[in-house]
C-alpha cells in the first residue's frame, strides 16, 4: 500500500454537485473540500478528474506574457497583451482560432462573433480525434442516447477501440456497467460487458468478454457481424483472426439482448479505415435494431467537445472546422480543417484555447506553428506555451469560473463555480470578449482611414 | 417613438376587422388608439395589413435539431448567404442555423413560434439556442407523455399530484406548455418498441396511452394553464390511423375546461400525419373526412395541419418508433437521440416528391384538412417545420389555399401523383381562403389556441408585433396569381416586432434578442414542494445528472415573458 493516501480531513468548506473538468463523462457529482480558496480534495471523481481539479497551480499560467525579440516570453500587463494580440487577429488573413473543448459555451459565443468578424477558421479537437467519427455521422447515421438510458436499461454493454478504465474511468461505474438502473436492478450482474480491442486492456479485463482481433481488423469483423446478422455463411475460417464460430456466437448474443449499447474510441477512429470503421459500426447498429434495441456513442475525450460541435452546428449549421474567410461559413473536410490548413502553410495566425496543439499535431503542422504569430489562451504551461508568442492566462472552468458544458451524449450540463481564480487571470469569456472589443475597435479605425 | 401605419387594409380576425381601410398606430411597442401629430407616419396606402404571424407549432431549438445539423451538412449548404451589415450569414434550407431561423421568420412577417418538443433534461440546451435565434418570441412545449413519473401517476390515476409535477417541472425546464408525444410509444421505444393505438399499453409500465392523455389533460385544466394540452397522438404516419385519432380526441371530450382564455381542451397537432385511411400504404387513402367531420362538430378541438410541402426535408420528432420505420421504408441515414426517463428522438432526411403517390397523398390530405373544416379558428397553418416541410413554404401554401385553380393545375398537370385526386376528394373542394382566414389560421387562431393575451391581435395594449405585406387585395385575385402571393408573403414590407421595424422591404434592418415565453403557475407550493420530495430518491436513483444541475438557471433566459396563471382558476 505504498500508495495510500489518508482522506482529507483538514478543510473549511465543502462545495457539493460540482462537474468535473476532465473528459466527456462530465461527471456532476464531485465535492469539493476547499481550505484557504484551494481544492484540497476531491470526492467522488476519478484519479485523473482529481488530480486535475486538485493540482490546478502546477505549472500554472499566472500572467500575461509576449515573446520578445530575445525569443524569450517576458511577463507583462493584460492591456499590453491583449492588444498585442488583437492587433495580431486584426492585421491577419487567414486566422485559425483553435481549441475551445475544454472552455464554456459562453466563451464560444465571443469566439464566434470574433471569428465571423475577421474571417478565421474556427476548429476544436474533434479535427484529431472524432473527426472521422463526425464524417461517418454524416454517411451513416447517429443512433445514440443519454446515458441514463444505458444505466437504466442496457444488458448489454460493448467497448470498442476504447480503454475506458483508463481514459474515462468513470464511465463503466456511472453510467454503463455497475451502476443500478431502474430495469437492471443488480447493476453489473444484469449487465454483459463485452470489448473488442487487439489489447487486453484494462477495460478487457473488467469484461465478460473479450474479443482481441487483429490490429486494423475493425472494419472486416464489424463486415462479418453484419453478415450472421443478414443471415449469411462467413466463406473464411477466421474473420481479422477470430474463429468464425466465435464471430456468429457474438453476433447471435447482440441479437438476443433486451437494449445494447456500443461505446466506441479513438481505436476505432485512428486505425486503418478510419471513418468507415464507423460508418459500418453505426450500420450494425441500425441493423440490431431490427431485432431488439442497440445504441452507439462516441467516447469523447475533453469535458466540451461535444459541446463545440453542438454550438458550432447551432450557429452555423456545420460541426467543426468552419471557414469564415468568404464572410461565409464553409465546411469541408481536409480543407478548411486546421491541420490541413497548417501543413498547407495558409495559416498566418493562430489562436489556441483551451487546447495544446503543441502536445498533439503531427511534425509538418507544428513546423508551420512554429513560423508564425501563435497566441495561447490557457491556465495551463505546455508545449504549445513553448511556441507562443503571447501568453493568456485563463481561468478553470468548472472550478474557477462557472459556464455551460455538454456531455458526450449531449446533456447539457451547468458548471459552477466554487472557488476564486488567481488575482492575476482572467476568465477565457472576458479574454475573448476583450479581445473582440479590441480587434472591432481597430477595424473601425481601419475602416475610418479606408474611408478618408 | 410612435408611428401610424397609414391607409393599410387591415385584416385583424380577433377584432373583427376584415380588410378595412384604416390607420394601425403603435407607440413605445405596443398599440395604442391614438398618437399625437408627431407620430412618424409609415405609407402602407393598400398594402394588406395584419398582426404579426404566430407559428403554433414547429421545431426550431434543442438538442434533435442539432442532431440534424451536425449529420446532415448537406442542408446547411443549401442555404448559406453572404453576411451583411445587419446580418451574420445564415446556411441550411431544412434545418437552419439558429440565426437563420431568426431572420426567415421575420422576413415572413412573424413575431412568435412555438417550439413544440423540449425533453427538461435537455432544456438548458433549447434555451440556448432560443437565445441565438433573434427577431422571435419562443414559446418552448416541455413533453410529459412518455415522461416515467408521468406515467405512474397517469396509472395510478394521481391528478392532483401529477398537477403538482407538471407545475413544479414546468418551473425546472422553464416551458409554457404540456406536450405528448405518442403516449406510452416512445417509451415502449427504450425497448425498441412501439404500441399500437391507444389502449395499448408501454411495455413493463402497464399504462396506456388513454390514461396518460386524460391525466395530462385533467392535470392541465386542473392547473388552469392558458394552452391545452398539446396532442401528436399514436400511430404517427401510419396507413389507417385516423380511427386512434378519433379516439384521442373522443377521450378528452369530457373533460371540462378551466381557462377563459382559449377555447379548446386538446390541441391536435399536424393533423396531416394522423388522418390516413387504408390498411397499408398500398391501399391507402384519406381519412381527413373523419378528422374534419369530428373537428367541425366538437368545440374542444383545435388542429394544426402539417401541411405536406413536397421538398427534400429533415423529419424529427419524438415518435422515435415512427422514425425508424420510416428508414426501414427510405434506408436514408438514422438518427436516434432516446432521453433517460423522459421521451425519445429520431431523425430521418426525407425526400418529399410529387412524383412521389403517397407523398401526392399526403399533400393533398394536408389541404383537405385545410378546406374541410369549417372554422378557420380551429385550424392552424404549419408543416411541422421542418417534418413535413420547411417553414418558408408557408407563403407557398398560402397560395394553395387561395387558389383552386392552382390545386386544380398541379393535378392536371401531374405535378402531383393522381394519387392525390383518386384518394381523396382534393379534386371536388372549391373552397378557397380569404385574406381574413389567412389573417385567422396564421395569427389570430394560434393566438387564442395559446391564449396570449398580448399577441396575435392589433388591440390597443397589445404588443405591436405587425406585418405589412406589399399585396393590394382589392387589386389581386389570388385565384389567378398564386405567384404573386407567393412572394408577396414571403417578403413582408414591414415586421414590426414590439414596435421596432426589423423588415423594411424583405430585409432585416435590425437584430433584435429573442424572448423566452414560459408559464409559473402560482398556488400549488405546497404541493409541489410534496411530490418533489416523493420524487427525488427516485430521480437521484435514476438520472445521471443531480438534480441541482438539471434545473434550467434563470441565467439561460436572459429575456424571459412570464404567464403567471393561479392554479384551479
Amino acid at each position: 500500500m505504498a500508495n495510500y493516501e489518508p482522506p482529507v480531513t483538514d478543510y473549511d468548506s465543502i462545495v457539493e454537485n460540482c462537474t468535473c473538468a476532465f473528459c466527456g463523462c462530465n461527471c456532476d457529482d464531485l465535492d469539493y473540500l476547499i481550505k484557504d480558496g484551494h481544492v484540497v480534495g476531491v470526492r467522488h471523481a476519478c484519479r485523473l478528474g482529481a488530480s486535475k481539479i486538485m493540482e490546478d497551480m502546477d505549472q500554472r499560467l499566472m500572467v500575461p506574457m509576449i515573446r520578445g525579440e530575445d525569443g524569450e516570453l517576458a511577463e507583462t500587463d493584460w492591456d499590453t497583451a491583449l492588444d498585442k494580440a488583437a492587433e495580431l487577429i486584426a492585421g491577419a488573413i487567414r486566422p485559425i482560432f483553435y481549441g475551445w473543448s475544454e472552455t464554456s459555451i459562453e466563451t464560444m459565443h465571443h469566439g464566434l462573433e470574433l471569428g465571423e468578424l475577421v474571417g478565421a477558421v474556427l476548429d476544436n479537437q474533434a479535427t484529431i480525434c472524432h473527426g472521422p467519427s463526425l464524417q461517418a455521422v454524416q454517411n451513416a447515421g447517429y443512433p445514440i442516447s443519454t446515458l441514463g438510458e444505458v444505466k437504466n436499461r442496457a444488458d448489454m454493454c460493448l467497448y470498442t477501440g476504447s480503454n475506458a478504465m483508463n481514459s474515462h474511468p468513470r464511465h463503466m461505474a456511472r453510467y454503463s456497467t455497475f451502476p443500478r438502473g431502474y430495469f437492471r436492478p443488480r447493476g453489473r450482474f444484469d449487465r454483459t460487458v463485452v470489448t473488442l480491442d487487439p489489447k487486453y486492456s484494462d477495460t478487457a479485463k473488467m469484461s465478460d468478454i473479450w474479443v482481441g482481433f487483429e490490429q486494423n481488423g475493425d472494419y472486416e469483423f464489424y463486415n462479418a457481424i453484419r453478415a450472421v446478422l443478414k443471415g449469411k455463411k462467413l466463406q473464411k475460417e477466421f474473420i481479422s483472426g477470430i474463429p468464425k464460430e466465435d464471430v456468429e456466437e457474438l453476433a447471435e448474443a447482440m441479437k438476443n439482448v433486451q437494449f445494447g449499447a456500443l461505446f466506441f474510441g479513438l481505436g476505432l477512429t485512428h486505425t486503418l479505415s478510419k471513418q468507415r470503421n464507423i460508418d459500418i459500426a453505426i450500420q450494425m447498429v441500425a441493423d440490431l435494431n431490427s431485432y431488439t434495441k442497440w445504441i452507439l456513442m462516441p467516447m469523447r475525450g475533453h469535458f466540451n467537445v461535444n459541446g463545440f460541435n453542438i454550438f458550432m452546428a447551432f450557429e452555423t449549421g456545420f460541426p467543426y472546422g468552419v471557414d469564415f474567410a468568404r464572410g461565409y461559413q464553409r465546411y469541408m473536410n481536409g480543407e478548411t480543417n486546421t491541420i490541413d490548413l497548417l501543413t498547407r502553410k495558409e495559416c498566418d495566425v493562430f489562436m489556441v484555447i483551451a487546447a495544446d496543439p503543441g502536445a498533439h499535431y503531427p511534425g509538418g503542422a507544428i513546423k508551420h506553428l512554429a513560423e508564425i504569430p501563435v497566441i495561447q489562451v490557457d491556465i495551463h504551461w505546455g508545449p504549445s506555451t513553448e511556441i507562443a508568442d503571447v501568453v493568456l492566462p485563463g481561468s478553470f472552468v468548472g472550478v474557477e469560473v462557472g459556464g455551460t458544458s455538454y456531455r458526450m451524449d449531449g446533456v447539457p450540463i451547468w458548471m459552477k463555480k466554487a472557488i476564486d481564480k488567481p488575482e492575476s487571470c482572467r476568465d477565457d469569456e472576458w479574454i475573448i470578449k476583450e479581445l473582440l472589443e479590441r480587434v472591432k475597435k481597430i477595424k473601425a479605425e481601419q475602416g475610418a482611414l479606408a474611408s478618408k | 417613438m410612435e408611428y401610424v401605419l397609414k391607409n393599410g387594409i387591415v385584416y385583424d380576425p380577433a377584432n373583427k376587422v376584415a380588410g378595412e381601410k384604416k390607420d394601425v398606430m403603435f407607440k413605445d411597442g405596443k398599440i395604442v388608439d391614438s398618437v399625437s401629430a408627431d407620430a412618424k407616419v409609415l405609407d402602407v396606402t393598400d398594402k394588406i395589413v395584419m398582426p404579426a404571424g404566430i407559428d403554433p407549432h414547429a421545431h426550431v431549438a434543442g438538442p434533435k435539431l442539432v442532431v440534424g445539423r451536425i449529420y446532415r451538412p448537406e442542408d446547411s449548404r443549401k442555404g448559406v448567404t453572404h453576411k451583411t451589415d445587419v446580418t451574420r450569414s445564415e446556411s441550411g434550407f431544412s434545418i437552419p442555423s439558429c440565426p437563420s431561423t431568426g431572420y426567415r421568420y421575420s422576413r415572413m412577417g412573424y413575431g412568435t413560434v412555438v417550439e413544440a418538443a423540449v425533453p427538461p433534461l435537455e432544456a438548458k440546451h433549447t434555451h440556448e439556442e432560443i437565445n441565438s435565434i433573434p427577431n422571435l418570441d419562443i414559446v418552448p412545449l416541455s413533453l410529459f407523455g412518455n415522461n416515467w413519473f408521468v406515467l405512474q401517476y397517469a396509472k395510478q390515476n394521481q391528478i392532483e399530484d401529477l398537477a403538482a409535477f407538471v407545475a413544479a417541472w414546468l418551473k425546472i425546464a422553464k416551458c409554457y406548455g404540456v406536450k405528448i408525444v405518442n403516449p406510452c410509444g416512445s417509451e415502449a421505444w427504450g425497448w425498441g418498441m412501439n404500441v399500437h393505438g391507444l389502449d395499448d399499453p408501454a411495455p413493463y409500465w402497464d399504462v396506456t396511452g388513454r390514461e396518460v392523455v386524460t391525466a395530462l389533460a385533467k392535470a392541465n385544466e386542473m392547473l388552469g394553464m392558458p394552452h391545452s394540452v398539446h396532442v401528436h397522438p399514436n400511430d404517427l404516419g401510419h396507413p389507417g390511423n385516423y380511427p386512434t385519432t378519433v379516439s384521442t380526441m373522443d377521450a378528452l371530450k369530457d373533460i371540462e375546461k378551466n381557462s377563459t382564455v382559449r377555447g379548446q381542451t386538446m390541441h391536435l397537432t399536424h393533423a396531416q400525419f394522423h388522418a390516413y385511411g387504408g390498411t397499408s400504404w398500398r391501399d391507402a387513402d384519406s381519412g381527413a373526412d373523419h378528422i374534419a367531420d369530428y373537428v367541425n362538430k366538437n368545440d374542444h378541438i383545435t388542429i394544426d395541419v402539417g401541411q405536406v410541402t413536397l421538398d427534400e426535408t429533415t423529419t424529427m420528432t419524438a415518435d422515435a418508433p415512427m422514425e425508424f420505420d420510416l428508414y426501414k421504408l427510405s434506408g436514408l441515414k438514422w438518427a436516434n437521440k432516446d432521453v433517460e426517463l423522459e421521451t425519445a428522438a429520431g431523425i430521418v432526411p426525407v425526400i418529399y416528391s410529387g412524383k412521389a403517390p403517397v407523398n401526392s397523398l399526403q399533400w393533398a390530405i394536408g389541404l383537405e384538412l385545410f378546406l374541410k373544416v369549417n372554422d378557420p379558428w380551429k385550424v392552424c397553418l404549419t408543416t411541422d417545420h421542418p417534418n413535413a416541410g420547411p417553414f418558408i413554404r408557408y407563403p407557398r401554401i398560402i397560395s394553395w389555399l387561395m387558389s383552386n385553380e392552382r390545386r386544380q393545375e398541379m393535378m392536371d398537370n401531374r405535378e402531383v401523383h393522381p394519387w392525390s385526386h383518386r384518394r381523396t376528394s382534393l379534386a371536388s373542394l372549391e373552397r378557397e381562403y380569404d385574406f381574413n382566414e389567412i389573417a385567422t389560421i396564421t395569427r389570430a387562431g394560434p393566438a387564442k389556441i395559446y391564449g396570449f393575451q398580448d399577441r396575435g391581435a392589433l388591440t390597443p395594449g397589445y404588443n405591436a408585433d405587425i406585418a405589412v405585406f406589399d399585396i393590394n387585395p382589392n387589386d389581386i385575385d389570388p385565384s389567378r396569381n398564386p405567384e404573386a402571393i407567393e412572394k408577396g408573403f414571403s417578403t413582408a414590407m414591414y415586421t414590426i416586432k414590439d414596435g421596432e421595424i426589423l423588415v423594411k422591404d424583405g430585409d432585416i434592418v435590425k437584430v433584435v434578442k429573442s424572448q423566452t415565453l414560459w408559464t409559473n403557475v402560482k398556488g400549488m407550493e405546497e404541493q409541489e414542494k410534496a411530490v418533489m420530495e416523493r420524487v427525488m430518491p427516485d430521480f437521484t436513483r435514476y438520472y445521471t445528472v443531480k438534480f441541482e444541475n438539471y434545473q434550467v438557471h434563470d441565467k439561460y433566459l436572459p429575456n424571459p415573458i412570464v404567464t403567471e396563471v393561479q392554479a384551479g382558476k
